[in-house]
Parts: C-alpha cells; sequence; structure tokens
C-alpha cells in the first residue's frame, strides 16, 4: 500500500513542478505547444527512471560500503551526464524513429534539476529500489500532467490581446502556474 | 573590460533571475524569507565566483566536445565544498534550503555563465563576472523573499513590520504564492527596462521566453523549437 501512496503522492501532492519547484525551465521553456511539451514529458520519464535506478545502486552499492557519502552529488551529476549521452547514442542506434521524436530533449535534460532533484530525494527519505523506481515514475508522470496542462493554457494565453505588453510570455506563464499550483493544494487532504 | 561595467551588466542589464530568466528552481523555492534568499544567493554566488575563475584558468587545454561534462565535474566539486561548509557552519541554513544546495549543481546560471563568459574570457574578468551575476541573482532573491516574507508572516529578516491588526497571507509563502510573485517581479522589471529605453530613444529589448537563456540552449532542439523569443 504504502508503494500507491509514493506513487500518488508523487503525482498530486508533490507535484515536482507545482509544489516541489523541480524541472521549472523545461516546464516554462519547453510548453509553448502541446506537441513538444508531451515529448518533452515522455523524455523525461525516460531519463528520471532510469537515473533513479543507477543513482541508487551507485549510491548503497559503491559509495555507501566506501564511506564516501559525502561525493554523492560528484557522483550522481556525473553517472545522471553519461547516462544522458548513453540513452541518446543507444536511442539513435536502436530506435531511430524515437530518437527523432525524443533525441532533441536529451541534452537538456542533463541540467534539468528535476532529475538530480529526485535522486537526491530518493537518497534523503532513505527509498529502497523499488521505491525510489515508483518516486521516479509518479514524479516524472506528476512533470507530464503539469506541462501537457500548462501547454493547453499556453496556447490560449498566447492569443488573448487583453494581457498588459510587459506580463505576455514568461511573466503571465509564472501567473498562470501560480493558479495551477492553488490547484494542486486541493490534493494536499487525500494522503496523510 | 572595466570591472564596474562587468558587474553592472550581471546585476541589472542580464540580471539572471529577472531577464535571462534562469535559475529559476532555486529562485522560487529558496525566496520563502529574505534570510533564505540571502543564504541561497551567496552559496550560489561563491561557487559561481569559484567555478568561473577555474574554467577561465583551464580554458585553453579544454577540448572543445568535452567541455560540458568538465565544466559540470568543476561545478560539482565546488558545490560539495560549499556543502559542506554550510551544514558545518551554518546547520539552521542548511536545513532550510535543503536539497537545492546540491541542485546548485544544476542551477542553469552557473554554467550558462561558464559557457557564455569564462569559457571567453581571463581569470580576472570572468571572477568579477561571476560577483556580478551572483549579485544580481542575491539582490533578486532577496528582494522576492523579502516581499513574500512580509506578506506572509509580516516580518522582514524576522523583525515584525506590520501593525497588530494585519492578518497575513500564508498564501504568499506557499508555492503558488512563489510562483505569482516571481511573475510579478518580472512583468515589472520588463516595465522598467522598456520605460527606460524608451526614455533613451532605443527600441525595446527582446524580452527571454523559457529556456532560451540557458547553456544548453545552443545544442539543445527544444529550445529552437519551443522556447525561442518570439
Amino acid at each position: 500500500m504504502s508503494l500507491l501512496w509514493i506513487f500518488l503522492g508523487s503525482i498530486f501532492v508533490n507535484n515536482i513542478i507545482l509544489s516541489r519547484f523541480l524541472g521549472n525551465c523545461p516546464f516554462l521553456g519547453v510548453s509553448t505547444n502541446g506537441e513538444t511539451a508531451r515529448g518533452m514529458g515522455v523524455a523525461v520519464i525516460f531519463v528520471l527512471v532510469l537515473a533513479a535506478i543507477m543513482t541508487w545502486l551507485a549510491y548503497y552499492r559503491v559509495l555507501v560500503p566506501l564511506h564516501m557519502e559525502y561525493l554523492y552529488t560528484l557522483s550522481f551529476i556525473l553517472i545522471i551526464a553519461a547516462l544522458v549521452q548513453f540513452v541518446e547514442l543507444a536511442l539513435k542506434k536502436i530506435n531511430p524513429a524515437l530518437y527523432k521524436s525524443l533525441g532533441i530533449f536529451l541534452p537538456l535534460i542533463t541540467t534539468n534539476c528535476a532529475v538530480l532533484g529526485v535522486a537526491v530525494i530518493n537518497m534523503n527519505e532513505g527509498y529502497g529500489l523499488l521505491a525510489s523506481i515508483v518516486n521516479a515514475l509518479g514524479s516524472s508522470i506528476g512533470f507530464l500532467l503539469a506541462i501537457v496542462l500548462m501547454a493547453g493554457i499556453r496556447e490560449r494565453i498566447d492569443r488573448n490581446a487583453g494581457i498588459p505588453k510587459c506580463l505576455r510570455g514568461l511573466p503571465i506563464a509564472l501567473v498562470t502556474a501560480g493558479l495551477m499550483s492553488i490547484a494542486f493544494m486541493g490534493f494536499a487532504g487525500i494522503i496523510k | 573590460m572595466n570591472p564596474l561595467k562587468i558587474i553592472k551588466n550581471g546585476v541589472i542589464t542580464e540580471n539572471p533571475t529577472l531577464v535571462q530568466c534562469i535559475g529559476l528552481c532555486p529562485t522560487l523555492a529558496t525566496s520563502t524569507s529574505a534570510a533564505n534568499g540571502i543564504g541561497m544567493g551567496i552559496a550560489a554566488t561563491a561557487v559561481l565566483v569559484g567555478s568561473n575563475v577555474a574554467i577561465a584558468a583551464i580554458r585553453k587545454f579544454v577540448p572543445d566536445e568535452i567541455r560540458i561534462p568538465i565544466f559540470i565535474v568543476l561545478i560539482a566539486g565546488f558545490v560539495t565544498v560549499i556543502q559542506l561548509l554550510i551544514s558545518g557552519f551554518f546547520p539552521d541554513l542548511d536545513k532550510s534550503l535543503g536539497i537545492f544546495i546540491p541542485l546548485i549543481v544544476v542551477n542553469c546560471i552557473i554554467l550558462a555563465r561558464a559557457e557564455a563568459f569564462a569559457f571567453k574570457n581571463g581569470a580576472l574578468d570572468s571572477m568579477f563576472d561571476g560577483i556580478g551575476m551572483g549579485l544580481g541573482f542575491t539582490i533578486a532573491l532577496t528582494a522576492i523573499g523579502m516581499f513574500r516574507e512580509l506578506l506572509g508572516s509580516g516580518m522582514v529578516f524576522g523583525v515584525k513590520l506590520t501593525p497588530a491588526g494585519f492578518q497575513p497571507g500564508l498564501l504568499v509563502i506557499l508555492p503558488p504564492g512563489g510562483f505569482i510573485t516571481l511573475g510579478i517581479f518580472m512583468g515589472l522589471f520588463r516595465r522598467y527596462q522598456d520605460w527606460k529605453s524608451s526614455r533613451q530613444g532605443r527600441p525595446a529589448p527582446a524580452h527571454a521566453a523559457g529556456c532560451s537563456g540557458c547553456a544548453m540552449s545552443g545544442q539543445c532542439g527544444a529550445a529552437a523549437k519551443g522556447g525561442a523569443d518570439r
């Protein structure tokens, strides 16, 4: 049961963007149309889950036995950067069609704080391997949900001529994200 | 280059938070109070100055193709140092900033300055650029933090400023308040830039959209496709 709560909690209650503030650059930068937003969301799910597995293994199988936990920042970011490069190469070889749709987002994901952030949260919460995967999956589905919703709203907002000139683009998108965040606060009661 | 000019460029003309719109995650998350904002700003500035100087010093030996991984490793090294210092000397700050201290590694401001400035300029200029950008980030964070703390708890730096009848709006400190406050600050700063350039008879500056200021935007298809300036 607790895995289900981790899963639902990471999608709705602790939504990675709207309540944890991770991954805002792609959330605001790539949400100007629905199709790219979906592509970005799927790419994040893919990388986040893989990165959660790799960083868990590195932390509990390498760093902890060697008593070098303080090096986690350095090793996690190296693992993530190498992983993204590897995924890019592998995808290009194995599935060129998928590479075409996801490939463009991969370089961006290296510096996406959501990936490193979820790895650090998994470590701080002391999750086991399965719980880490579930948390990563839930968080990235929460990312997909938020970015697709945002893209839907922004496609309409950008055509609205009533917005003051200085608020157009990013500022109004931030205010919109704030209102979405208020809506997501409504989920707070579902998990104790 | 004139150091004062470089610093002014970081604080006002190319302010990382309000003009380039990068590094938004730590801005939103750590501006819940003025003290947190200053703490985060100083930590990021220390990393930025260190990494800028180090990258400028080794830039002639770094092959172009693998520069990004090298930058990231260097930055992660500086972040680990800062992280250990903060948890040793400022445990309270460590607790309130939480995971955003290790996440300085992926703060786009630091990688973006490495790419855009330190890799092309000398160590001394890069140091001033780091100070300027860091100061711009710190000032923006502190201003937003003061505003949110004042409305959300009636205090600034923990000192009560509002009259007894003031009812604090908790929402401003919660996540939605972060988004809305940053949006309004950014809009006001754009209004100021437009006003200033129209008074000087220059055309209005182009405003950054989303991740176009990001260090990876050169190689990243997503920025070209969805995040380009319009």
